[in-house]
């Protein structure tokens, strides 16, 4: 042994490692005590703290969108419905690179920068842990490619969602109008809570005039997440309330039948139903398929829409004004009868122009030889333009824009449909606040034959037509008939409004015109006289043509040499039945000549279509109903 | 301590005899028991049901009470003989971790021995109490200036080696476990001072030159965890959610909502006592830390009660050395103390530190039966 080991005391070393054991023993337990205090701060003081934080952490509020409300025509055809689609949906929480996500996605489709922009804007009003649609609608084939491949994505999804389809699809978009996806300007107007969980808004027409109707109201859903953000289960839930159907006025029928009357020509139709204002059809053509819109347009398929002569996607019917030309007689005609400046027998000789007293200028006749001496009928039968300079003449500006503004004229019918166009009903008062200028005799005379400054939307002139086949009367025009909840079963319809109530002076007037009126059709020397064929009802209309350009004092106008473009629209305006009306017509066909030839012909086979089954109809319940009586004793 | 008092020469049962047979403590047996079922039962919620690791773990736990069972009896005269073999193997081992380791989390730790991946330092954690008890014991105590210096070189030499890795707690357990043998062969207080002030003085420096940008952020996270809500600062405050929604009596076993969905990271590794404060609230955490201290007084009673030196500084140490686990574990997920990477002793899913645990517990039980039976 070391010298040094001789040095240890034994019991002195035992002793001095014991009261360090001691030492260490104390201050593990003052230590402990330390962490002990700290579990009870945590555990006992703070608790209700952390349990709220807990309970923030793992329950989420997700939104559950609402059903959009369907749209169906009068008798139940599905005009608009929710088919469910595939879409690629990105959560961003759960994306670690988004950019470089994005990127590898483009190997399998293709995503177009605008995509791409749009899903940026969608993210910003989604909280991080929601998904947010990058592609709407893919195809088969991009779900195949996508499905495979989904799992080298984190946060990447595919769902099943519904997105709104037109089954009809280019057939009465212009009634409908259509839904897209939510951009920058539909936020600032919408409800973001409502909004919370849907993609998609009215943009255009009925869908978006009925937006709030048709889109309901957003469920929530209280639902438990795991640290990625991954739902787990709902704890509670509060269902969302499904938007309400729309019935609507339109007959899709009729609809569709009218836009193929068109035959690939352009123009617009308005059929209504004069006696409630109920819009049987709303054609603008050519029109285009709303689908296309749905998901977002591509460029190429809106270049093709955006052709500046067809423009599909302007809808004359509501947004087109054109001078309505000789369809205004029979409203002139009857201001000049209750005006008392004219009496339907009063003759007025036209020898093919008129000319204002001390004036050179001569103001033509369409038919260069004159009609020679004719009176009311006659003036509207063979539209003789010089009876109506005379009219308007003596009639003055201030009468006739007070007279026409009773019929609607230069005012917004107020449909329920967006983009409607007021028109114009000329004034002096009008001249001189919208040109500066004073109003010139000369342009009185323009407008009694319908040319001039006067302008009228193909929805205008049906609602006047309409007013003019029940004596005065004008119902608001409207496209939904009834409104239907799902949720609840409750039905509203939407009741007639009457817009306007012109008082006949003398009920012979009216009489005089519609008489003219249907001898426009039913004389022999009437200007749509070839529609009256085989015609089981009677029709009171009137064609007109509108000049697109004005031709010089002594040229004359050759249909031949004018290049299709620069033609004049024909139009055509009718009730029937005369007697008793159930529908009013305005038809325009653009660059279409005269109204006679084009026009005329489509509001008669709508006629029909519309009017002979009704009639079929009651003489059944006649033969029945006669039946039945001659069994009683 | 009255709980501890344990008289083989009463009349033994069976299982006493046999617990006398291999060597094994009763008392510090059974305590160990105790917790490793409270370990398992608290492993089978933090992994989520996952019955493979619970499996694994088991596995772990047989292998690791077998070598337990099996240093217990090795003769304290043995083991204080292979001290300094092991002390030197094992900082080669550490010097050959950083030239020819394998990388792992960012840290240099493992050393691939063919035919097992092995963790010299965890083996640190073992060799060097060993080695100071076995340098220090034959020396007269308390300890003088020379063996002190002599002590800081064998302590800071390995601890620096794993500071390298680096691996903070590993080098942290094994510092302490060699200053507790120094403490414990009665360095005076004054020396103490002294030397709490040096390293009070060179904290700033140490900052500076010694840490890794990302243990300065965990002691800056520490200080103001929501600063970083998402980056480092995420494990401090799920961690302190998920115990202060305990409560008292916490929210129920496997019906800890931060454990159950994920928002606690290494649940079942280094934030393991997150889980268990969630599911047993306060009151299971105040037992839990009562097992632990029941086990760590038993260490120091068979330290204060072993026949010699060795024993003594070995057992006392190994039992100062379990407790630090716990305070750096505990501290660390309640928010007291930064990020460390220590377990939570014998309930944290992870065989390494079972291992070395376990055989300690094995070198305590052969110090407590070298008293009984080398009489």
């Amino acid at each position: 042994m070391p010298p040094r080991e001789q040095l240890k005391d034994n019991y002195q070393e035992t002793c001095l490692i014991r009261r360090r054991l001691i030492v260490a023993a104390v201050m593990v337990l003052l230590l402990m005590s330390l962490v002990l205090v700290r579990l009870y701060v945590l555990q006992v003081v703070e608790h209700d703290h952390f349990s709220t934080l807990s309970n923030s952490n793992r329950v989420r509020l997700k939104a559950l969108p609402p059903t959009r409300g369907l749209i169906y025509d009068r008798n139940g055809v599905v005009l608009a419905d929710n088919l469910p689609a595939y879409r690629l949906e990105i959560i961003r929480e759960q994306v670690d690179d988004l950019d470089d996500t994005l990127l590898r996605l483009q190997q399998y489709v293709d995503i177009s920068p605008q995509t791409i922009k749009k899903f940026r804007l969608a993210s910003r009003r989604r909280k991080p842990y929601e998904s947010v649609p990058l592609l709407l609608n893919l195809s088969d084939d991009q779900l195949a490619r996508l499905a495979v491949n989904l799992h080298k994505f984190k946060g990447v999804e595919i769902n099943a969602r519904l997105t709104r389809n037109y089954p009809l699809e280019q057939h009465a978009v212009h009634a409908l109008g259509y839904v897209g996806r939510i951009d920058v300007k539909d936020l600032n107007r919408l409800d973001e809570a409502n909004y919370a969980g849907t993609s998609y808004i009215g943009k255009l027409g009925l869908e978006k005039y009925y937006e709030q109707v048709l889109h309901g109201e957003v469920g929530y859903q209280r639902v438990e997440v795991n640290a990625s953000g991954r739902t787990l289960r709902v704890l509670d839930q509060q269902p969302p309330v499904s938007g309400k159907n729309l019935y609507l006025t339109i007959d899709s029928r009729l609809q569709r039948l009218a836009e193929d009357l068109f035959k690939g020509e352009r123009g617009a139709l308005v059929a209504l139903d004069p006696n409630n204002g109920e819009v049987l059809a709303l054609v603008s053509m050519p029109s285009f398929d709303p689908n296309l819109f749905v998901n977002g347009i591509s460029y190429d398929d809106y270049q093709l829409l955006r052709d500046p002569f067809q423009r599909p996607l302007f809808n004359r019917a509501l947004t087109g004004q054109y001078p309505p030309g000789s369809t205004t007689k029979p409203f002139f005609g009857l201001n000049g009868l209750e005006d008392s400046v004219i009496s339907a027998d009063k003759k007025v000789f036209c020898g093919g122009y008129y000319q204002l007293p001390n004036e050179e200028r001569k103001y033509r006749d369409w038919k260069k030889e004159g009609h020679g001496l004719v009176d009311l009928d006659a003036a509207i039968t063979q539209s003789c333009d010089v009876y109506f300079y005379s009219l308007a003449y003596n009639l003055g500006i201030d009468r006739m824009s007070a007279f026409m503004k009773q019929f609607g004229f230069g005012e917004k019918t107020g449909i329920d449909s967006t983009s409607e166009q007021p028109g114009l009903l000329p004034s002096r008062e009008w001249k001189r606040r919208a040109r500066g200028m004073p109003w010139f005799p000369g342009e009185t005379l323009i407008t009694g034959i319908g040319q001039g400054a006067l302008l009228v939307t193909p929805l205008q002139l049906a609602s006047a037509t309409g007013a003019l086949a029940i004596q005065g009367k004008r119902y608001q025009p409207h496209l939904v008939k009834k409104i239907e909840s799902d949720a609840d079963g409750t039905v509203e319809n939407i009741e007639p409004t009457v817009i306007g109530q012109y008082h006949l002076k003398k009920q012979l007037n009216w009489e005089h015109v519609v008489k003219g009126m249907e001898r426009v059709v039913h004389g022999i020397r009437g200007t749509a006289h070839r529609i009256s064929r085989g015609l089981k009802y009677r029709i009171a209309g009137k064609t007109g043509t509108a000049q697109v350009f004005s031709i010089g004092q002594d040229e004359e106008y050759e249909e031949e040499n004018v290049k299709k473009k620069l033609r004049d629209h024909a139009l055509f305006m009718a009730f029937a039945p005369a007697e008793k009306p159930e529908i009013a017509i305005a038809v325009i066909v653009e660059n279409g000549g005269h109204g006679s030839s084009v026009a005329a012909p489509i509001a008669r086979k709508l006629m029909d279509a519309y009017l002979l089954p009704k009639i079929e109809q009651r003489k059944a319940a006649k033969t029945s109903a006669g039946g039945t009586a001659e069994k009683k004793p | 301590m009255s709980l501890v008092g344990v008289e083989h020469h009463e009349q033994a049962s069976l299982s006493r005899r046999l617990l006398d047979a291999f060597r094994l403590d009763p008392m510090l047996v059974g305590l160990l028991a105790l917790l490793s079922a409270f370990g398992l039962i608290t492993l089978y919620s933090a992994g989520g049901s996952n019955m493979d690791l619970m499996i694994r773990q088991l596995t772990r736990l047989a292998l690791a009470t077998f070598l337990m069972v099996a240093v217990a009896n090795v003769s304290l005269r043995v083991l204080k003989k292979m001290s300094l073999w092991f002390y030197l193997g094992g900082v080669l081992l550490l010097i050959a971790v950083i030239a020819f380791g394998e990388v792992g989390k960012g840290a240099q730790r493992w050393l691939d021995l063919g035919f097992v991946r092995f963790q010299p330092s965890e083996f640190m954690k073992l060799a060097m109490p060993m080695m100071l008890a076995s340098y220090l014991s034959d020396k007269v105590l308390p300890v003088g200036w020379r063996d002190l210096l002599i002590s800081a070189v064998l302590i800071l030499v390995p601890v620096l080696l794993i500071a390298k890795q680096p691996d903070l707690g590993t080098a942290l357990l094994v510092g302490s476990a060699g200053f507790f043998v120094l403490f414990l062969a009665g360095v005076r207080w004054r020396i103490l001072t002294i030397l709490g002030l040096v390293a009070a003085a060179a904290a700033p420096l140490l900052w500076k030159f010694a840490l890794h940008d990302y243990q300065r952020g965990r002691i800056l996270t520490l200080l103001n965890p929501e600063n970083d809500p998402l980056g480092s600062g995420y494990h401090i405050i799920q961690s302190k959610i998920a115990i202060g929604s305990g409560g008292f009596y916490g929210k129920g076993w496997l019906n800890g909502t931060q454990s159950q969905l994920n928002f606690i990271p290494e649940r079942s590794t280094d934030f393991i006592f997150s889980v268990f404060g969630e599911e047993f609230g306060l009151s299971g955490a105040l037992l839990l830390v009562f097992l632990y201290l029941l086990i760590i007084y038993r260490g120091l009673y068979i330290a204060a009660m072993s026949e010699d030196n060795y024993g003594r500084l070995l057992a006392g140490a190994l039992s100062l050395t379990f407790f630090v686990y716990l305070f750096v574990n505990t501290g660390m997920v309640t928010g007291l103390l930064p990020v460390v990477g220590v377990p939570l002793p014998l309930v944290s899913y992870g065989g390494t530190s079972m291992v070395t645990l376990m055989v300690g517990f094995g070198m305590i039980m052969a110090v407590g039966s070298a008293r009984r039976f080398l009489r």
